[in-house]
């Protein structure tokens, strides 16, 4: 994905935004402290930094979310405090979010129209969508229901209602965790034309690549400092993550598969209609995942792997009990906590709420799934042993928090992140399937959840992983198959194949889609 | 300057306990107002309402009892609270146990046998358990809201145990009052201190309030009760059932009620009728939440629920007041307490708005 470095920066006198000494103190932390940051009209500034770096409580401050407790913000030569996002919009601030702030039974022209001020004219209002989408190269039927709209258009939908209040500054928080490598394409070229035209761009990602082919400058946060800043087309990926974590980033290494395990999960003509009308049904799904070896399935989300992850973990049983087969045995009609005692561990997309109970302590939360690891005594917790695994948990895992009676809520999303995959690698499971495992975790303890699925492999578990992320799953998976609604690509060794080809397939156009059956794994 | 409520970052530790003493406070005040708005003398008042009760032992001995049934349903009750399963029916539970406890004890009149006395209490518990499984029955099944179900199932005990005091089991010999005969002295619980009505069931509510202790803060199908209430995404990826959590909550409330009816009639009453229950299965509801769905908290605020309602019958006594001052004392408690809960997780700001 690298290629020529962007253009440089244009020529400004003034600039945009500068923002100077920015304190902003939580209850329990200091989220940023002294942060300074100049971003100059056209300029596309990437903000890097590890989770809790104190990016997002940066970009709240700009966006008016939250208030800053010391510092000053100015807007092009002025002095101002955003008081509430409908503040920094009339200034000529917009943000994307991560997640998408849509209304899934409304039309697109009716989401735009929500976002706007007043009652505008809804026809005039699609013309406008029109002109815009066709000028940055934004294609969306502006009368379709969102709910029918890829991620892709989605986040156009949410690009252009930003676009339709000429932006001056624009904020793209993590814009392509959830887009193909198409798609990323397209959104930079975007993005640039946005840059030539004037509009200053703030773009948040974990991605040193993308940031690398994109940014003319980058900022790099540190535990809620400035560390540096860079021209990135002028660092390689290594050099910027060492300024952002402050060491060398290990390589994860990766021995040849075991040959020849036995096959722990079997997924033999998995088929299942979803209850949501706007789920994906699962249609005739073969895959074998064998001990020793770490199997990757890609694709956009929304594809049906939730239904799929769901179907394997027992959360949705089947009324069929041969589809999924765990460890030899049947396990379709199953309940979760029978399929997690044949050795299943399951790490979900969703960490609170679901992989953990946001108003229960870290120990509490370890009890919720490892507690047949001797944690029960005649029906009475042994809370010794609870806070033991819990407190081992935490230190092999380097999570941070207030210790094992910190509420799950309380930790930053990675935190929660390494804590759930910490504790459900540390049940030593045969097979473990997790979703999205490094999903915003920072580079460093991502490196290390890689290094320790890999070590599980190697250890002879069998492990299924669930990413949006290519390269994620070209770094660590031994196969690599591809989901696409609802379908299931056969897989590839990882070595066969490549990032374009599995691109590809991410629309749903692999060799014999029709048919969508996986050959049978040569072993 | 204008207060402002503020979301605290961390729900208030302190806050959670102090909030039902500020209710309490606040309750103490609120009374002192509604006796002086009445015309009558507030100290006075607070004198007959807080203080007379307990002026001797056989005061406290009565507010004991009073607090026996109350600690039985809500301990009961919490372990369905903490899992979000909202028994709203406890009174019709309390109802039917009754029956089942009293018609044990009619139907072995006369019985000196040594298992009449535990033969009624296991009849109250299963009789209680079996009306609070009607709701569960509908709510595991079809999805029926345990709340209205529950509700309406009250309404249909009492009428219940009407039908039975006017008819089938009237006392021949009762002058057609709508009661069953007394209860021989076999199948009445044991008075705990001489001259005074405390009974044996006390020490059963005691018992019961560490036997939930246990269950609910020390033991595995507690936690995956809690962890069902609190969020039902994670205890189903968890493995946890939904159906079993349902279950147990509605037969906890259940069987706790049971007990606490059959207490009541082969205690203080001795007999069956149609005013088996004071309104004790609706404000065991309060009791549960001002002792914050905790045993320890639970006995403290048994007695205080106790408290009310003896004060209410002195004041009806000695102060002209009407009985319905019982059930304002109960609602201004559990009005204030929601309104003390809301500083756990908020907190009041003073600021001048910058504008």
């Amino acid at each position: 994905m690298t290629e020529a470095a962007a253009t440089p920066v244009p020529p400004a006198n003034e600039p945009r935004l500068e923002m100077r000494g920015i304190r902003k103190v939580y209850p329990a932390v200091v989220a940023n402290d002294g942060v300074d940051l100049t971003v100059m009209p056209g300029e596309i500034h990437a903000v890097l930094g590890e989770n809790g770096a104190g990016k997002s409580t940066l970009m709240k401050i700009i966006y008016g979310v939250t208030r800053p407790t010391e510092g000053e913000i100015v807007w092009e030569g002025r002095t101002i405090t955003p008081e509430n996002p409908a503040h920094a919009r009339s200034l000529g601030i917009g943000m994307v979010f991560q997640h998408f702030s849509l209304f899934e039974t409304l039309t697109v022209v009716e989401n735009v129209a929500l976002a706007l001020p007043g009652a505008p004219d809804l026809g005039y209002l699609a013309r406008r969508i029109e002109k815009v989408s066709e000028k940055y190269g934004l294609p969306v039927d502006s009368r379709r229901l969102v709910h029918a709209l890829s991620v892709g258009e989605r986040q156009r939908v949410e690009i252009i209602r930003c676009l339709l209040q000429n932006p001056k500054l624009l904020i793209m928080d993590e814009p392509t965790s959830v887009l193909t490598p198409q798609a990323v394409r397209k959104l930079f070229e975007t993005l640039r034309q946005l840059a030539a035209e004037g509009c200053s761009i703030l773009y948040i990602s974990h991605k040193l690549d993308e940031i690398q082919e994109l940014c003319h400058t980058a900022t790099v946060l540190r535990a809620g400092r400035v560390t540096g800043s860079c021209i990135p087309s002028h660092e390689t990926p290594k050099s910027m993550a060492r300024m952002m974590i402050g060491k060398d980033l290990p390589v994860p290494e990766h021995g040849a598969p075991l040959e020849g395990g036995e096959v722990r999960l079997r997924l033999a003509g998995l088929s299942h209609a979803s209850d949501d009308p706007f789920g994906t049904d699962l249609k005739d799904i073969h895959l074998d995942v064998r001990s020793g070896e770490i199997v990757g399935i890609a694709g956009v989300s929304g594809n049906g792997q939730q239904e799929l992850l769901y179907a394997i973990s027992g959360e949705e049983p089947l009324s069929e009990k041969y589809p999924v087969q765990i460890l030899g045995t049947e396990a379709g009609r199953m309940k979760p906590g029978r399929r997690r005692g044949l050795g299943f561990c399951f790490v979900p997309e969703e960490r609170l709420g679901r992989g953990a109970v946001p108003r229960m302590t870290l120990a509490e939360n370890a009890l919720l799934t490892a507690h047949r690891q001797k944690m029960v005594k005649r029906g009475l917790i042994d809370f010794a042993a609870v806070d033991a695994f819990a407190f081992e948990c935490i230190n092999k895992f380097d999570v941070k928090c207030g210790g094992a009676t910190a509420q799950a809520r309380s930790l930053s999303g990675g935190n929660l992140q390494k804590f759930i995959m910490g504790r459900e690698i540390l049940q030593q499971p045969k097979l473990l399937v997790a979703a999205q495992p490094t999903w915003g975790v920072d580079v460093g303890a991502a490196a290390f959840i890689r290094q320790t699925l890999i070590d599980l492999r190697n250890a002879g578990a069998a492990i299924l992983v669930i990413s949006e992320e290519l390269d994620e799953l070209f770094e660590i998976c031994d196969r690599i198959a591809v989901i696409a609604k609802g379908k299931l690509s056969p897989a590839r060794r990882t070595t066969d194949t490549s990032v374009e080809e599995i691109g590809v397939w991410m629309s749903g156009m692999w060799p014999d889609a029709d048919s969508g059956r996986e050959k049978q794994h040569a072993a | 300057m204008l207060p402002r409520l503020e979301a605290r970052p961390e729900p208030s530790h302190a806050m959670r306990y102090a909030a039902p003493l500020l209710a309490v406070v606040l309750t103490l005040v609120g009374g002192l107002v509604i006796f002086a708005t009445l015309g009558k003398n507030p100290i006075e008042g607070f004198r007959v309402f807080f203080l007379s009760p307990l002026k001797d032992a056989y005061g406290i001995a009565e507010l004991l009892l009073k607090a026996t049934p109350l600690m039985l349903i809500a301990v009961g009750l919490a372990v369905g609270f903490r899992a979000n399963v909202w028994n709203i029916g406890a009174e019709g539970q309390y109802i039917v146990g009754a029956i089942a406890g009293g018609g044990i004890a009619l139907y072995f009149e006369g019985s000196t046998n040594l298992l009449l006395l535990p033969l009624m209490v296991v009849g109250g518990a299963i009789g209680g358990a079996l009306w609070a499984s009607i709701a569960a029955v509908l709510k595991t099944r079809f999805n029926a809201n345990e709340i209205l179900v529950s509700l309406m199932l009250v309404y249909i005990a009492q009428l219940g145990v009407s039908w039975l005091v006017h008819g089938p089991w009237k006392d021949p010999q009762g002058f057609n009052f709508p009661q069953t005969k007394m209860f021989h002295d076999a199948a009445l619980l044991p008075i705990l201190v001489d001259g005074t009505r405390l009974n044996a069931a006390f020490l059963l509510a005691l018992s019961a309030l560490a036997a939930g202790y246990v269950f609910m803060q020390r033991s595995f199908p507690g936690f995956q009760m809690q962890v069902a209430g609190q969020a039902d995404a994670a205890a189903r990826y968890a493995g946890f059932s939904a159906t079993r959590t349902i279950w147990t909550g509605l037969l906890a409330g259940g069987a706790m009620a049971g007990i606490a009816g059959m207490g009541e009639v082969s205690g203080p009453m001795g007999q069956l009728t149609e005013h088996v229950s004071n309104n004790y299965g609706f404000a065991a509801i309060i009791v549960a939440f001002v002792g914050r769905l905790n045993p320890i908290g639970i006995f403290f605020a048994s007695l205080l629920m106790a408290l009310l309602y003896l004060g209410g019958e002195q004041a009806q006594q000695y102060m002209n007041l009407p009985s319905s001052i019982s059930k304002v004392f109960q609602g201004m408690l559990l009005f204030f307490l929601l309104g003390a809960d809301v500083f756990v997780n908020y907190r009041l700001r003073f600021s001048s708005s910058k504008r």
